[in-house]
């Protein structure tokens, strides 16, 4: 804090070239052109690259498998925690269903990997929806803590009946054809998530979404069913976790009790609030950074969890915004100090 | 006979787990999801102070104690006060706080069977041909020692008036000099507190285990929401019904499915009153 003093402020102003490639005109220029496009096109570009980037290296690519599954999972969690105003702490449950169902699809009705993954993720959505459905009218604190058992809960049940294998899973489950598959799959899966949320938030049902979750008595007031929207959102996310849990299982060819554990359900809040929530790419950002340390931190078995809550709370406490809006913020504005 | 016995015990122990949690909502309105490890990390401190440091059984016990009020204050302090009101953060930083605190834990060490409190008497005694060991008899005097306790402090002093004042109304309560930043901490502290007290009684029937952080906290919660969050009455009540609830499925059903029960009864509270048995006012606006 160089120029800051105690009679001044900082004034934040919106760049030129920021203001300009607002609107349609932007168009007109390469020079508006490439400064919209240039931070998506890295995004994109560097997604798409480091497969390439790593292919000496089979170790890292498995973890930027691991990085898209996680960043799905984020996704999910930030589109239903920013926009539709429903913190589900649960993350795991949704990556549960779709390994199970992705699993028992698989080695059952022998449906090849490349189909039972986009299949499960549908199934497994609706799945989840339904059984979400009691606890829609449910906001803020209460559905985070129900939305917290929900993985617990079908872990105990699966164990206590014994269902599809009991504590051993499902085993058996094909594989991706090839690593390159399997990676370009997944990333194919986050960039159309990211891409696709946001361009679904900006249409009017997105503008239903955060009524919502803004002022849902407002909503509802105005003839809208809130629970058909919330139901909506749940299955949106849904559908994401269920699509990382299903490539999951085929990744380690095993679905079991350990998909419906606390890391899923951790990482991509901690992925969003690191990374920035409501922006939908913070998450994707958040899993980038947060999933190769927890990769560096395997040995130190459980202190991993330990790690990101701490980073978590650092990050709530002291950086609330998170590394996308603070870029976006850097990107976008100037700022100065100014005599008050 | 047994069941009636083991209920009243077993709904005890629910009480004593959901005491706390249901404090520090009431007053500060913040659902302390890191309840659960406090609850692990006082019967940890207790351990540790006993074998390591040797100090005796009672001493170490209320050393822990007083650690984990400080603890908890300090946890208010520095990090749930910047974010109270924002029940997302709330929620998010608290659950972070007892994950870092129980995988810390765990990292550190503590796993499988080999943590045990010892329980305060030896032996058992036979109560209308139910055979139960003296701590099982601990559990229930204790804890409605206990909430006894709890009432006269609410009720008849200065600080616990001023606690129940803030969570009637804390903008009526700061209006007559009430500080509810301080009076939040007080109350994270004595909640952290009734946690660890919880788990000083209730330890000694098991071992400590990381696992029982998370149980705690899902039991805590259920009982809570049952009761109607923030009420007392309503949190005790609710232990009795969701104890005997339990201890009738293991008898019919088996042991697995305890854990259900309480799951189930949040559920149907949830669609069939969401306010709780003994919800307040407001409590129906602010949840559905």
């Amino acid at each position: 804090m160089s120029g800051s003093k105690a009679d001044s402020r900082k004034e934040r102003l919106d760049r030129g070239i920021k203001v300009r490639s607002d609107g349609v005109y932007a168009i007109s220029s390469w020079r508006e052109i490439t400064y919209l496009i240039t931070p998506r096109l890295l995004f994109i570009v560097g997604l798409a690259l480091a497969p390439l980037l790593l292919s000496g290296a089979p170790y890292w690519q498995r973890v930027i498998s691991i990085v898209c599954s996680y960043s799905l999972l984020a996704i999910g969690f930030d589109f239903l925690a920013n926009y539709v105003g429903l913190v589900s702490l649960g993350g795991g449950f949704y990556v549960g269903v779709g390994a199970y169902v992705a699993a028992l699809l698989n080695t059952s009705l022998g449906v090849p990997p490349l189909l039972s993954i986009p299949l499960a993720a549908i199934i497994g959505g609706v799945i989840c929806t339904i059984l979400f459905i009691p606890c829609l009218p449910l906001r803020g604190v209460y559905f985070a803590i129900v939305s917290l058992m929900y993985p617990l809960l079908a872990a105990r049940i699966i164990e206590a009946f014994d269902l599809f294998g009991g504590t051993d899973g499902i085993l058996g489950v094909d594989g991706f054809p090839n690593a390159w598959v399997e990676q370009y799959v997944l990333i194919l899966a986050v960039l159309v998530a990211v891409f696709g949320l946001r361009r679904f938030v900006e249409e009017d049902i997105g503008l239903v979404f955060r009524g919502v979750k803004d002022n849902d008595q407002a909503v509802k007031a105005s003839g809208i069913n809130i629970t058909v929207y919330k139901a909506l959102g749940v299955f949106v996310a849904s559908v994401l976790g269920c699509l990382a849990g299903a490539c999951l299982s085929s990744m380690y060819m095993w679905a079991g009790l350990s998909q419906f554990a606390l890391d899923f359900s951790i990482i991509p809040i901690a992925a969003t609030v690191v990374g920035g929530g409501g922006t939908l790419v913070g998450p994707v950002i958040g899993c980038l950074i947060l999933v190769p340390v927890s990769e560096l931190l395997r040995d130190f078995g459980s202190l991993r969890i330990a790690v990101y809550s701490v980073v978590l709370t650092g990050f709530i406490v002291f950086k609330s915004e998170g590394i996308i809006p603070y870029a976006a913020r850097k990107y976008e504005q100037f700022e100065r100090w100014v005599e008050i | 006979m047994d069941i009636i016995i083991y209920g009243i015990i077993n709904s005890v122990s629910l009480a004593l787990m959901a005491v706390g949690f249901t404090l520090v909502y009431g007053v500060s309105r913040l659902p302390n999801f890191a309840h659960g490890a406090l609850y692990v990390l006082t019967g940890y401190l207790t351990w540790i102070l006993m074998n390591r440091v040797g100090l005796n059984y009672l001493l170490s016990a209320l050393v822990a104690l007083g650690l984990t009020g400080v603890i908890g204050a300090l946890m208010y302090q520095l990090v749930l006060i910047r974010v109270r009101g924002m029940p997302i953060s709330e929620i998010i930083a608290s659950y972070a706080i007892g994950l870092a605190i129980l995988e810390g834990l765990r990292w550190g060490g503590l796993k499988g069977g080999t943590f045990r409190l010892p329980p305060f008497v030896e032996g058992s005694v036979s109560i209308f041909g139910v055979s139960v060991d003296y701590q099982r008899i601990f559990v229930v005097v204790l804890g409605a020692g206990l909430m006894g306790a709890l009432l006269l402090f609410v009720n008849g002093t200065k600080l616990g008036l001023a606690l129940k004042g803030m969570a009637q109304d804390e903008r009526a309560a700061m209006t007559l000099g009430i500080d509810s930043d301080r009076m939040a901490v007080v109350a994270t502290a004595i909640g952290s507190m009734l946690a660890g007290a919880a788990a000083i009684i209730l330890l000694p029937l098991g071992s400590i285990v990381v696992e029982s952080g998370y149980h705690v906290l899902i039991m805590a919660v259920a009982v809570c929401i049952v009761g109607g969050l923030g009420s007392w009455t309503g949190a005790v009540m609710a232990a009795f019904l969701i104890g005997f609830a339990q201890i009738l499925t293991v008898v019919l059903f088996g042991a697995h499915f305890q854990v259900v029960v309480a799951l189930l009864a949040i559920v149907v509270t949830l669609i069939a009153r969401p306010s709780g048995l003994f919800g307040r006012q407001k409590e129906l606006e602010e949840r559905v």
